[in-house]
């Protein structure tokens, strides 16, 4: 599905990834773990592509191509989906209107027509109700007002509406209450297949109760320093990041 | 300096008295007192405070160096009908009886000013002072056969008025506009102003407009300019409010080379209230200018205005909102709000709140934003698929909806909404 290798971003003169490595196989989920500020969230915008950062080096091939070289939209129709951990709010726009004009732009970049109405309303209905989504959301302004756990869930519910191949959860686990923490994550069990991927960040086993993780990765300072079974989770919540931050500061100087 | 301002009203004066018949609708007090104003203050250039951003002067010294007043006469307007209003068609500056419909609305008067009787014409020159403003004053002095529509007290009408102002020239021509709408009171009309340049050369309009609106009337007012390349227009309407009358109006402005809005509301009694709306959107050269002034004189009254624009390539947008609040304007309350968006680092918007408040018992505020297109929400966007050009669009279209959607008359809102989509 994707291969991440040796992926060096920066940001201005800041390099924040130092050498990321990863691969995954449709089917898989994969969750990354990791202290506050060690790049998660930019790892994932550098996949979605963000523009703010520069990849240095490395090399990052989605379904046999090169995504890196494709714009931000692109990648979108190939298939690659970022649920933000901050989702932006677009006054004036509606939901609907948004997500029509995305199923669109993806059917038509597949050399597909526009979706018929009556379907893509009918979709819409099936998708809200799978992630127990307000109807009187979808007409509001994108994101506009949402609550924190609105806009995770609406992030979710756009997710549904474009069935991607790859989808990467930045932390759509924070702002949940404990219902909607379940109702997000039957969501998404819902929606993996063979055919699908996922990459869950979180800083919490909570989520991974219901997402249960082939593999978790830790990030720190840029790098993967630790991978492992879902138990590697279950083992940070226990003992916290001291000891992987002892070690590879050691490492470091 | 002084000379050469004296110098573009006189080659005007010249030009146009001598293509012009004399007007017999202005009374000769207030024609000879334009015209010495005219001589004396000339055609303002950016010297001039309120005309800072507006080099008038300038416009006129590069763009209409050779006035020929070579008008041509218009005979179909049909295209430009709107299915569901009364149309009145304004050709030059002249109202064309023979355009317009028939103004079978009950409740409904109108004269052209060659017809009015002295009471009419005594209304004339109430509220725009032809010692005031430079295209005030121009436009006493060569103002065409206007018109005077009067709604009577107590008549709601039941159909939207759309006058059609036109302008067609095959030479570089100078059009003065004028009209006086009266409402009665307790009455309410809906009333669509749009301003259009049909032929193929520059026209500079000099439109002038006094409304009065009486106590408990309402006026739904909609201006929409979209005069092309070959537009200049210098747009002045002078409103008064009297007690618990209400004047709703939305300015959107799509071209036009030179368009300048003096938008003054006079809240002159109790309990009125006054909405403004602007929207624009310039690109090449264009200068839009949205100048108004809300004259809070009574107690109780209240006026909002929201002013948007969008500007693009070497273009420039201007908003400067007075609000005046008198000694007597207690429990005044007065809001005002312009946002702008530059598309291109060439482009230009200067915004200037000026607020001078003598009451002590008020509420004011105002707040003015301007920025580039929001590229979180572009990425945002682009991160669903949604390519740039089309998530441009969508964001420019909500900003601009904000205030088109507040068009009540939904044929008109649909033609400028798809006017403006496509120009996108
Ligand atoms: N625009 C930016 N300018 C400067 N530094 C940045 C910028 N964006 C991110 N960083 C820095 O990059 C580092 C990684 O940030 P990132 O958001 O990827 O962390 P994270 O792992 O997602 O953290 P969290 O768990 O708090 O979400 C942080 O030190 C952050 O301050
Ligand atoms: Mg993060």
């Amino acid at each position: 599905m994707i291969s991440i290798k040796n992926l060096h971003a920066s940001i201005g003169e800041k390099e924040i990834l130092r050498g990321i490595n990863l691969e995954i196989k449709a089917g898989e989920i994969h969750a990354v773990m990791g202290p506050n500020g060690s790049g998660k969230s930019t790892l994932a915008s550098v996949l979605a592509g963000r523009t703010d950062y520069e990849v240095t080096q490395g090399e990052v091939i989605f379904n046999g191509k090169n995504l890196l070289d494709l714009s931000p939209e692109d990648r979108a129709r190939e298939g690659l989906f970022l649920a933000f951990q901050y989702p932006v709010e677009i006054p004036g726009v509606s939901n609907i209107n948004f997500l029509k004009t995305a199923v669109n732009e993806i059917r038509a970049y597949k050399g597909q027509e526009d979706m018929p109405a009556k379907d893509f309303l009918a979709l819409v209905k099936e998708k809200q109700k799978l992630v127990e989504l307000d109807g009187k959301l979808a007409n509001r302004s994108v994101n506009e007002g949402f609550s924190g756990g609105e806009k995770k869930r609406n992030e979710i519910f756009q997710m549904a509406m474009l069935n991607p191949k790859l989808a990467i959860l930045d932390e759509t686990d924070s702002g949940l209450d404990i219902d909607a923490l379940r109702i997000v994550a039957s969501g998404v069990n819902a929606l993996k297949s063979k055919d699908n991927a996922y990459i869950v960040i979180t800083h919490y086993q909570r989520l991974l109760d219901y997402i249960v993780p082939d593999f978790v990765h830790i990030l720190y300072n840029g790098k993967i320093v630790k991978s492992g079974g879902k138990e590697l989770a279950l083992e940070l919540e226990a003992k916290g990041y001291d000891e992987i931050k002892e070690k590879f500061e050691s490492l470091e100087s | 300096m002084i000379a050469e301002k004296t110098n573009t009203a006189q080659v005007i004066i010249d030009k146009i008295s001598s293509t012009s018949s004399k007007v017999n609708f202005i009374d000769n007090d207030k024609l000879s007192k334009a015209l010495l104003y005219l001589e004396n203050k000339g055609i303002p250039t950016n010297k001039h405070e309120e005309y800072k951003y507006c080099n008038v002067d300038g416009i006129f010294k590069k763009e209409f160096k050779n006035i020929e007043q070579k008008l041509n006469s218009v005979t179909d307007i049909n295209k430009y009908k709107l299915n569901n209003a009364l149309t009145i068609v304004v050709v030059n500056g002249n109202y064309s009886e023979k355009l317009s419909d028939k103004l079978i609305l009950k409740g409904l008067h109108l004269n052209a000013f060659s017809n009015l009787d002295n009471d009419g014409k005594n209304l004339i020159g109430t509220l725009a002072n032809v010692e005031s403003d430079a295209f005030v004053a121009l436009n006493t002095a060569f103002c065409g056969d206007g018109f005077h529509l009067k709604i009577a007290d107590n008549e709601q009408l039941q159909m939207p008025i759309h006058i059609l102002y036109v302008s067609s020239a095959s030479a570089e021509s100078l059009v003065n506009p004028r009209n006086i709408i009266e409402l009665g009171k307790n009455s309410e009309a809906t009333i669509i102003e749009e301003q259009i340049n049909i032929g193929d050369s520059k026209v500079f309009t000099n439109f002038l407009s006094e409304k009065f609106i009486g106590e408990n009337a309402k006026l739904n007012s909609y201006t929409f300019q979209n005069e092309g390349n070959n537009g200049y227009s210098v747009n002045t309407n002078n409103i008064t409010l009297g007690r618990y009358a209400k004047y709703d109006n939305t300015t959107i402005t799509l071209s036009g080379t030179l368009v300048r809005n003096n938008h003054q509301v006079v809240l002159a009694a109790q309990n009125c209230e006054a909405h403004l709306n602007g929207f624009f959107s310039t690109k090449s050269n264009q200068l839009v200018d949205n100048h108004t002034l809300m004259d809070h004189q009574m107690p109780n009254c209240e006026s909002n205005e929201l002013y948007k624009g969008i500007v693009n390539d070497k273009s420039t947008g201007v908003f400067n909102g007075k609000i005046f609040v008198r000694r007597d304007a207690q429990k005044t309350n007065a809001y005002q709000s312009s946002k702008n968006i530059l598309l291109s680092d060439d482009a230009t918007i200067n915004t200037k709140p000026q607020l001078e408040i003598y009451a002590d018992d008020v509420k004011c505020s105002h707040g003015t934003s301007t920025g580039k297109i929001d590229e979180a929400a572009v990425f945002y966007l682009n991160a669903r698929g949604i390519g740039r050009e089309s998530a441009k669009k969508l964001l420019l279209n909500a900003f601009a909806q904000e205030v088109i959607n507040k068009i009540e008359v939904e044929e008109l809102k649909e033609k400028i909404l798809n006017l403006f989509e496509n120009e996108l």
